[in-house]
């Protein structure tokens, strides 16, 4: 599978993060604190037949829709290279997520306390699927901080899904949640994460 | 794994070929884009000819940056130019400012054509090699 170059030099192997949540969350926030270059974004172009659109009746051209991600990269120092997705908002779009969620190592559910009802959709899309989730509750500037506890109930979470506090403008908040993250995938999979973090 | 680490990635990519000097007779403004549909790049073909091509498949030219056009269109010699070094897929079409479908079909002549290799990433199944989540652990620690 892993194809060499012409020279004899392997292409490194890349992985994803997803990065869920409601509209105006903070995904590309947190997409652009992390990533080593300026986020970019990928198109898709869609017509209405792949869209669930609600009413097309009386509709006699078919209509386009551009569906959008914002993405950046971390170069791993190895053979890797990490890219996060930030999902398109809208939840009619859930063929996208799957495009997005397929072989992911896990998936940042960003939370607003606010409007706490909008991780919701994605909540729910990540358990049915069985991809490792985290809860990340960025704290907006005014906001005061919750009850994690609390959030977990209203959630409806399971016991093991960790929920945390970030602020996606910060990096050093941002690395803790997606190392965390990675350290609930491995637990999720049946690897043994590092002894510290039972 | 291998001695021969691929050289870092550059840190600003190459501008898109529509903002090259030379092209600007494409434009009408700075807002418009190419003036071409994308299904006309593509032949009106949805499909690739070759590849899957997901979103984080790793894209490199296997010939140098081409000279004149080899016969292709301006977005293929686009796309060679840009994976002098290597890219994925979401990049390219970030870079080029097409959507992701046309990208895939050009890449699948380039593919058929011996021009560029591709590393498709892990399959969902292969999630279980404890030195990848190391080697993020690692890379995000190092942030």
């Amino acid at each position: 599978m892993a194809s060499g170059l012409s020279d004899g030099r392997r292409l490194p192997t890349a992985v994803k993060i997803v990065i869920a949540g409601g509209f105006g969350v903070g995904k590309t926030t947190m997409v652009g604190t992390v990533s080593e270059t300026t986020p970019l974004r990928t198109e898709e172009v869609l017509t209405d037949e792949s869209v669930g659109v609600d009413d097309v009746s009386g509709v006699e051209r078919k209509k386009t829709t551009t569906v959008a991600m914002d993405f950046g990269r971390i170069t791993m120092r190895d053979e890797y290279v990490l890219y996060l997705f930030g999902t398109p908002g809208q939840e009619r779009f859930w063929f996208m997520w799957d495009e997005v969620a397929l072989g992911a190592l896990g998936a940042v559910v960003l939370a607003d306390t606010r409007r706490l009802a909008d991780c919701f959709p994605s909540v729910d899309y990540f358990e049915r699927r069985g991809t490792p989730f985290v809860v990340a509750v960025n704290c907006f500037e005014g906001v005061q901080a919750f009850d994690l506890e609390e959030i977990k109930a209203a959630l409806n979470l399971g016991r093991d899904v960790p929920v945390m506090l970030c602020d996606a403008r910060r990096l050093e908040s941002c690395k803790t949640v997606l190392i965390d993250l990675i350290l609930h995938a491995m637990k999720v999979r049946g690897l043994t994460p590092e002894p510290q973090q039972a | 794994m291998n001695e021969d680490q691929p050289e870092r990635w550059p840190q600003e990519p190459r501008r898109p070929w529509w903002e090259d000097p030379g092209n600007q007779g494409t434009l009408l403004d700075d807002q418009s884009g190419p003036m071409v549909r994308p299904y006309v790049m593509t032949s009106g073909r949805l499909e690739p000819a070759r590849g899957k091509f997901d979103l984080i498949t790793l894209v490199v030219a296997a010939i140098p940056e081409p000279d004149g056009h080899l016969g292709l269109g301006p977005e293929h010699v686009a796309i060679l130019r840009l994976t002098q070094s290597v890219m994925s897929v979401a990049e390219l079409t970030g870079h080029l400012d097409l959507p992701v479908a046309t990208v895939r079909v050009m890449l699948g002549d380039l593919l058929d054509q011996g021009l560029i290799s591709m590393q498709e990433p892990e399959p969902e199944a292969d999630m279980h090699d404890i030195r990848l989540y190391k080697a993020v652990i690692d890379g995000l620690r190092a942030l």
